[in-house]
């Protein structure tokens, strides 16, 4: 046994040390167990809400945008998959390394990789670095994806236009919201990288068509690879939209226009519904829906052509002889004329030191209002242009439309100008000169429209007066109700003119196209009355049209209804430099309201079948 | 020489409710490990099978040293710590480095750590020394011993490991507080200033500038907190607050499961328990090393002599610190330093060691209860 070195008391005293060690224990294991009780009871909740925000990230899911059907039911814009890459830098360890590792490997511009993620925005929310990626990019990413933290591919839905070109300025086209747009208050529900309507009904319906973005949760590891995700609240799809537009019309109006420029507006006088709307040059939505690279940007709006311009809402022309309708209206209803009553046109009017030349050098010797709009003689529109006064033209142009926005649903259309003597105070601080009136008189000078006035002009007086607001969307169907919300057509009144004053004008426009100046739109399937019209570009012409640059030939004008008895198509072509209007755009109108009158009634329209399954009117239920 | 009356009365210090303790401590960091390496498909064996070896491996060793005599095992303290340090010098030029610090001797396809073996070594050593003779008066008291610490220290410092250094001061801290100093403050000081030491050392830290804490930070200690966010101890913070009352169930602990949490079946094996079973389960886990630990309090005063007492104390102390210094710095109230959590932490050095520990300790009980040795 071996003996004990140290005294009893000292090994005592190492009884009494162990006690001390002992309630040392319990103080510091007391200790332990209140922060351990701190940490797990009383802030429990607040660390169990950290866990979750460690292990979730929240990512949008984009709803299905609105598919968009002419009146047929033909599918004009729809969804197609692609796959976008996104970064959530949230997971990027080191930026520069994924930079150069994206560019290697999908051989990705690295400026703009590198701007992409240096944007401003949450670290937390993915970004879109890329989109419309290929099949074989996105699988080689997949399989990099451990390489990758913070990189995911995403399926998306792109938005395709079936029919590429085809009424691309009434589509439109769809974008990024931008940092503009998102302040505004009606994109308060959208985010960084939604999609929006930038132009056409994509645009104007936008609202309906958009949708609600729906949530997925998705858990990820400390790499930020997905490992599970759980979808919070699905997207809404955006609601359908039925156009009043007539696809094979659009195509057919478009063809005839060609690589001319201008446009065709054709619709149906008696509720206002566009069949076709045509507008040339034009573009690929599909390209323009796309991200475009600032080069590509640059070449489209730089284009002599303008070809994002809509011709049919947003041009603005002379309508030169064609406004000679209006003015006929006028000329009756204030009685500065009888139909009887004659002018006699020697080829010019004189007023004060200048002589008005007629269109005709000879003139056309005695003519009353009939024939003045047949052979569409200025001097007798000079005349009563001259006798009625500016003022009083510009309150039959206003009804008729002219000077205002008609209200289409389309974004950034243009009104033209119905001048008068307030007008040209107001817009020009100079009082009218009288012989302005005479310009004014033949749809010269400060006067001008755009074709889908003139389109709505022929067929107020197609209509006998009753006009409509022309409307390109006719019903929109709730894709989660599945209600088919019929859009009603708006009347906008009767025009106060008497049915004789329209029947008198009705008349010597069908006579202007079956020996008037527009004989070439003579038609042996339908009856038509139509104007020309010919606007003048440059004031001083010599010699030949053939021998004048293109860019200075006359706007080639005409504006037409059929059939005669009981209209169903208004039509206003406008053919950019093509000179006479009889000789260019005439043969147009006639070509578009042939292939109306061939087409029209072998299907009915998408809304009527579906009333007529339902029996009810305004709404029915496509379920 | 067998003597019956000998085994018999020696059987009995095989002590059912100290035994018992000590493997469902170990059971509850299996259980840790198999769930916070569930979903990993690794490579070979996996985590929990390995920690169930380095256990069979470790009650080996744990029947070994009850069965021995600690009186014998005292003799072999100088040699063992000359091998010791030998190896701890070794680990410096031949170690195996991982996460930047040179820890491992590498044995074929094992590797262990000798400063885990260093820390038992160095209790019996202590032992040794205070109870061959009075050692009376400063000299002999603190400073010799404090010397034979020395060597240790420095070595394992140089690796660098923190936690052991820190464990090496524990343990001469402790065994001085045991055999008494002149003014017993001054050891209960230097216990508390251990303790308190990393307290002490965020204030000197948050002084320095951001070059020289990662100068120090790089020679001290590098393979935690390498973003200097203090992204460890927070995402450990996480995982046991998470936790709250009832925990998240088994493989429940989204912390670790998704590797937020860092070094889960190793030193943050705590935090991963306490995600997955809440206070509940920490509160069972505590209560099962007080229960450990004051049996083993109880051996050390009842032990027959003064070297089992001191024997007994220090293991129990480094014990004690382990515990602390884990649990702390995994609750975020201790800035984090590599110390494993004994028995439960995943590791084959620390395990063995421990369990070698906990079998000296019952050796000592016996040696009391056996009247012939």
């Amino acid at each position: 046994m071996a003996t004990p070195h140290f005294p009893e008391t000292e090994f005592g005293d190492l009884h009494r040390r162990l006690l001390i060690l002992r309630v040392g224990l319990l103080l510091v294991v007391g200790l332990l167990g209140l922060r351990l009780w701190h940490l797990q009871i009383r802030e429990g909740p607040y660390y169990r809400d950290l866990s979750e925000n460690n292990r979730t990230r929240q990512v949008l899911l984009e709803p299905a945008r609105g598919l968009i059907y002419d009146r047929h039911g033909v599918l004009l814009a729809n969804n197609v998959p692609s796959f976008s890459l996104y970064v959530t830098l949230e997971d990027v360890k080191d930026r520069e390394l994924l930079v150069k590792q994206l560019t290697d490997l999908l051989g990705l511009d690295s400026a703009l990789v590198r701007k992409k993620l240096t944007a401003k925005g949450s670290k937390l929310l993915p970004r879109k670095i890329k989109d419309r990626m290929t099949l074989r990019d996105a699988t080689l990413v997949e399989s990099h994806r451990l390489d990758l933290p913070g990189v995911m591919i995403q399926v998306e839905s792109q938005r395709n236009y079936p029919g590429g070109m085809t009424a691309a300025h009434i589509l439109g086209y769809v974008g990024e919201v931008s940092s503009e747009q998102l302040e505004k208050p009606e994109f308060l529900d959208l985010h960084q990288g939604s999609v929006v309507g930038q132009y056409g009904v994509e645009k104007s319906y936008d609202r309906h068509m958009r949708g609600v973005a729906g949530q997925k949760n998705v858990e990820v590891d400390a790499l930020g690879h997905e490992k599970r995700s759980m979808v919070v609240e699905r997207p809404q799809a955006g609601n359908d939209l039925y156009l009043t537009i007539d696809a094979r019309l659009q195509k057919v109006a478009e063809d005839l226009l060609g690589v001319e420029q201008g446009a065709i507006v054709a619709l149906d006088p008696t509720n206002g519904d566009i069949l076709a709307m045509a507008s040339r040059p034009g573009f690929d939505p599909n390209v323009l829906s796309r991200e475009l690279t600032a080069k590509q940007w640059v070449e489209i709006v730089q284009d002599e052509g303008r070809p994002l311009n809509n011709r049919a809402s947003q041009g603005q022309y002379p309508p030169g002889s064609t406004f000679k309708i209006p003015m006929a209206v006028a000329a009756l209803e204030t009685k500065t004329m009888s139909p009887s009553s004659t002018v006699f046109c020697n080829g010019g009017y004189q007023f004060g030191k200048r002589l008005y030349h007629d269109w005709k050098a000879g003139g056309h010797g005695y003519v009353d209002l009939h024939n003045a709009l047949v052979h569409s003689c200025d001097v007798y529109f000079y005349t009563v242009g001259q006798r009625m006064g500016i003022d009083v033209m510009a309150e039959f142009g206003k009804d008729f439309g002219l000077g205002k926005v008609t209200g289409v649903e389309l974004p950034s259309e243009r009104s033209g100008i119905m001048p008068s003597t307030a007008w040209k105070q107001k817009a020009k601080n100079e009082q009218w000169l009288p012989g302005e009136t005479i310009s004014a008189a033949i749809g010269q000078g400060y006067v001008t429209v755009t074709p889908l006035q003139m389109a709505s002009l022929i067929g107020t007086v197609a209509n006998n007066g009753l006009s409509y607001r022309p409307r390109l969307v006719q019903a929109v169907m709730d894709r989660m109700t599945g209600n088919l919300m019929e859009i009603p057509a708006v009347p906008r009144g009767k025009l106060s003119v008497k049915p004789e004053t329209f029947r008198l004008i009705k008349e010597a426009l069908a006579d202007v196209v079956t020996k008037g100046t527009a004989t070439r739109a003579k038609s042996s399937v339908v009856t038509i009355g139509g104007k020309t019209g010919t606007a003048q570009v440059a004031a001083l012409r010599t010699g030949p049209e053939e021998s004048i640059p293109k860019k200075f030939r006359d706007h080639a004008w005409f504006v037409a209804f059929a059939p005669v008895d009981s209209p169903k198509i208004a039509v206003a072509v406008i053919g950019e430099h093509m000179g006479h209007g009889g000789a260019a755009a005439a043969p147009l109108a006639k070509e578009v309201i042939e292939a109306y009158i061939k087409l029209a009634p072998q299907v009915p329209t998408v809304i009527s079948e579906r009333s007529g399954m339902e029996g009810t009117g305004r709404f029915s239920n496509d379920s | 020489m067998i003597n019956p009356l000998t085994e018999h009365r020696g059987l009995d210090s095989f002590d059912i409710r100290y035994v018992a303790l000590i493997l469902a401590i170990l059971g509850i960091g299996v259980l840790s490990i198999y769930s916070v390496t569930y979903g990993q498909r690794g490579v070979g064996t996996p985590y929990y099978l390995k920690q169930l070896i380095w256990i069979g491996v470790g009650a080996a060793a744990f029947l070994l040293m009850w069965a021995s005599d600690y009186h014998h095992l005292a003799r072999f303290a100088y040699p063992a710590y000359a091998v010791v340090l030998l190896m701890l010098v070794v680990v410096l030029f031949e170690g195996r480095t991982s996460k930047g610090a040179q820890r491992w001797i590498a044995m074929g396809p094992l590797s262990f750590q000798p400063s885990e073996f260093a820390k038992l070594v160095l209790v019996l050593v202590l032992a040794h020394y205070y109870s061959k003779a009075p050692r009376v008066g400063w000299l002999q008291r603190v400073i010799v011993p404090g010397l034979l610490v020395l060597p240790g220290l420095l070595l394992i410092l140089k690796q660098p490991d923190l936690g052991s250094g820190l464990s090496f001061v524990a343990i001469y801290a402790a065994m001085l507080l045991m055999v008494g100093v002149r003014s017993q403050a001054l050891g209960v000081i230097l216990l508390f200033s251990i303790m308190l030491f990393p307290f002490a050392w965020e204030g000197v830290w948050g002084s320095l500038h951001d070059y020289q804490r990662q100068r120090i930070m790089a020679f001290v200690d590098q393979d935690y907190d390498p973003g200097g966010k203090g992204y460890h101890a927070l995402q450990s913070r996480i995982a046991i607050g998470s936790g709250e009352l009832l925990g998240k169930g088994l493989y429940g602990g989204t912390q670790s499961q998704l590797k937020f949490l860092p070094e889960g079946h190793t030193d943050f094996v705590f935090a991963v328990f306490a995600e997955e079973w809440g206070f509940m389960g920490v509160l069972v886990l505590l209560a099962l090393f007080v229960g450990l630990i004051w049996l083993s309090l109880e051996i050390a005063s009842k032990a027959k002599d003064q070297l089992g007492a001191l024997l007994a104390a220090g293991i129990v102390a480094m014990l004690c610190f382990c515990v602390v210094v884990n649990i702390g710095m995994t609750a975020g109230m201790f800035p984090i330093v590599g110390i494993p959590l004994p028995l439960v932490s995943y590791g084959g050095s620390a395990t063995i060691m421990t369990m070698a520990a906990l079998g000296l300790l019952l050796n000592v009980k016996r040696k009391r209860l056996s009247l012939f040795y």
